[in-house]
């Protein structure tokens, strides 16, 4: 569904290049769970960014359903694959209801039926028809994150780029959006790529498992492997060890 | 039934687009409302539109233009509440129609420079690159200028004349509002909420108008309104020069101007105008002021 080849990301900060993505390769199966883990600044987000076309990127192959995504790409290209961001604070558009908000991919894509499908896709992220009307202020983490979902399925899209998605909200909060995920996941058979620091949700949510350090991938390793520590590479070792929180020495 | 509207108004969970949009805009007028400053203001806006428009009933039928050579110069009275000018026209009139001619200026200017500056700093802002380097060279070569000396050179060389006088204020008045919507451009195109639209597939007019306008707009209304003020002392000042409206038509700069030779003697003649062109420059900043407040997300 997705391969990505030599996939290289380089920023220009006054005058210096800063290369966050370097030479990064993975393929991903229809239907399936692909994680990206990795610590802060590892370029995990960066990759996908990249996939979504959102900032500029050179490899020798980025495919998506087949064909080349190209580096402009057109609205129908566009529809193949949405986004959910890290932050649920900034990812809706503080002036425009729920609303406005699901209506906006309907309308630029000409879907009929704006008011059934809106009403359609707040019932199937579990909000209720009173959230339809309200703006995102007047909303809690957890119910702008289900919108932030709302409005990437809305177009029914067979892939979906997760950007820590849950990272921004509360333990118990966490929990739903991922049981809501993997829920909505089975039920319109998506392929989607989860990046995350949190080696714990990766491991429940992902089929295979890409490792990431100072831009490059480490080692792909298979959910059941890294549950059991079954991996290769000592960094993977560490960051397995790290998740599991400090433990004392005994002495 | 009051209360009805007022809780269907505030209700935190509208049941339909109108009613998000009715009580948004409900709890921005409570917001100006409740600003002493914003309130004083609006009130004094709102007379100066009835005064504008009302102009001819409020004059009880005497005419701004109207004059009385036998009665000039005659001080404030029961037949002339603000006495006459040196034509023996009316000057409590003539103050009245000249709101119109104020409000004529002042809406035009902003009718004008609002769009402008809004499109030249969010297409800046926006698209980067070259093109924000031309547009914004192009808005620091207009903003180099000085405000006066481009208005008063610009009125010489098209004639005098209200037109003319409001082609020169708005050459003159556009490049700090697109500074304002470049910046704020700048900060909104990062954001995840327009990453996601361009996610959807939306082109890039779409992009503009219907997601970062909306968000410059609250910081341009206030400028503008902030603006007012110096738009009419510009717009009086080249009337005082002789270079606004024309005669006979009353405009205040040119009334101050007229008043200026018998200052000392008939002080009425250029008093009356010059307090109304401080009360109307007051009233616009303090409402810029109080909508700055109501606007700015950060102070609520």
């Amino acid at each position: 569904m997705i391969t990505v080849k030599d996939l290289s990301v380089t920023f220009q900060n006054s005058g210096r290049s800063i290369h966050a993505v370097r030479g990064v390769s993975f393929d991903v199966a229809p239907g399936e769970t692909f994680g990206i883990v990795g610590e802060s600044g590892s370029g995990k987000s960066t990759v996908l960014k990249a996939i979504a076309g959102i900032i500029a990127s050179s490899s020798s192959a980025l495919e998506v359903d087949g064909r080349s995504a190209a580096k402009r790409r057109s609205r129908e290209e566009r529809r193949l694959m949405q986004f959910v961001f890290q932050d649920p604070y900034a990812s809706l558009h503080p002036r425009q209801t729920v609303d406005d908000i699901l209506r906006e991919p309907l309308i630029i894509h000409g879907i009929a039926n704006l008011d059934e499908k809106v009403s359609a896709a707040i019932a199937d992220v579990g909000l209720s028809p009173q959230h339809r009307f309200r703006y995102p202020h007047q909303l809690s983490g957890g119910q702008r994150q289900r919108v932030a979902i709302a409005r990437a399925l809305i177009l029914r899209p067979p892939i979906l780029l997760l950007d820590e998605p849950t990272s921004a909200l509360d333990v118990s909060v966490q929990a739903e959006i991922l049981n809501l995920l993997s829920k909505l996941r089975r039920s319109y058979s998506l392929t989607s790529i989860l990046v995350s620091h949190d080696l714990g949700v990766v491991a429940h949510l992902c089929n295979r498992i890409a490792i990431m350090q100072l831009g490059r991938v480490v080692e792909v390793v298979r959910a059941g492997d890294l549950r059991v520590g079954a991996v290769s590479q000592a960094y993977t070792r560490e960051l397995i060890a790290a998740s599991r929180g400090f433990t004392r020495a005994v002495t | 039934m009051s209360g009805n509207l007022t809780q269907w108004l505030m209700s935190e969970a509208p049941a339909s687009r109108r009613q998000a949009v009715l009580g948004n805009a409900w709890r921005g007028l409570l917001a100006i409302v409740f600003n002493p400053a914003a309130l004083a203001g609006l009130c004094i806006v709102a007379v100066l539109v009835l005064m504008a428009i009302f102009a001819p009933q409020l004059a009880g039928g005497i005419s701004p233009i109207e004059q009385n050579l036998a009665s000039r110069l005659a001080p404030p009275s029961a037949e002339h509440w603000f006495g006459t000018d040196e034509l023996g026209r009316d000057i409590y009139a003539r103050t009245l129609h000249g709101a119109r001619v104020t409000l004529t200026i002042v809406m035009l200017v902003s009718v004008v420079v609002a769009p402008v500056g809004l499109a030249v700093g969010t297409f800046a802002g926006y698209l980067g690159g070259w093109i924000d380097a031309v547009l914004m060279r192009i808005t620091d070569i207009f903003l180099a200028f000085p405000r006066l000396v481009l208005a008063l050179a610009f009125a010489a060389a098209l004639g005098p004349g209200i037109e003319n006088a409001v082609i020169a204020i708005s050459l003159t008045a556009w490049p700090p509002y697109a500074r304002i919507a470049r910046s704020e451009t700048v900060t909104i195109a990062k954001s995840d909420f327009i990453l996601a639209v361009v996610m959807q597939g939306a082109s890039t007019w779409r992009v503009l108008f219907k997601h970062i306008v909306p968000l410059c707009l609250s910081s341009v209304i206030v400028r503008l309104t902030l603006d007012m003020a110096g738009i009419i002392l510009t717009a009086a000042g080249l009337g005082f020069l002789g270079l606004g409206a024309q005669p006979p038509s009353a405009e205040w700069g040119a009334m101050v101007s007229a008043g200026r030779d018998v200052i000392l003697d008939q002080w009425w003649v250029a008093t009356i105008p010059g307090i109304a062109i401080f009360i109307v420059s007051l009233g616009f900043n303090l409402l810029g002021d109080g909508l700055r407040d109501v606007f700015d997300p950060k102070s609520s």
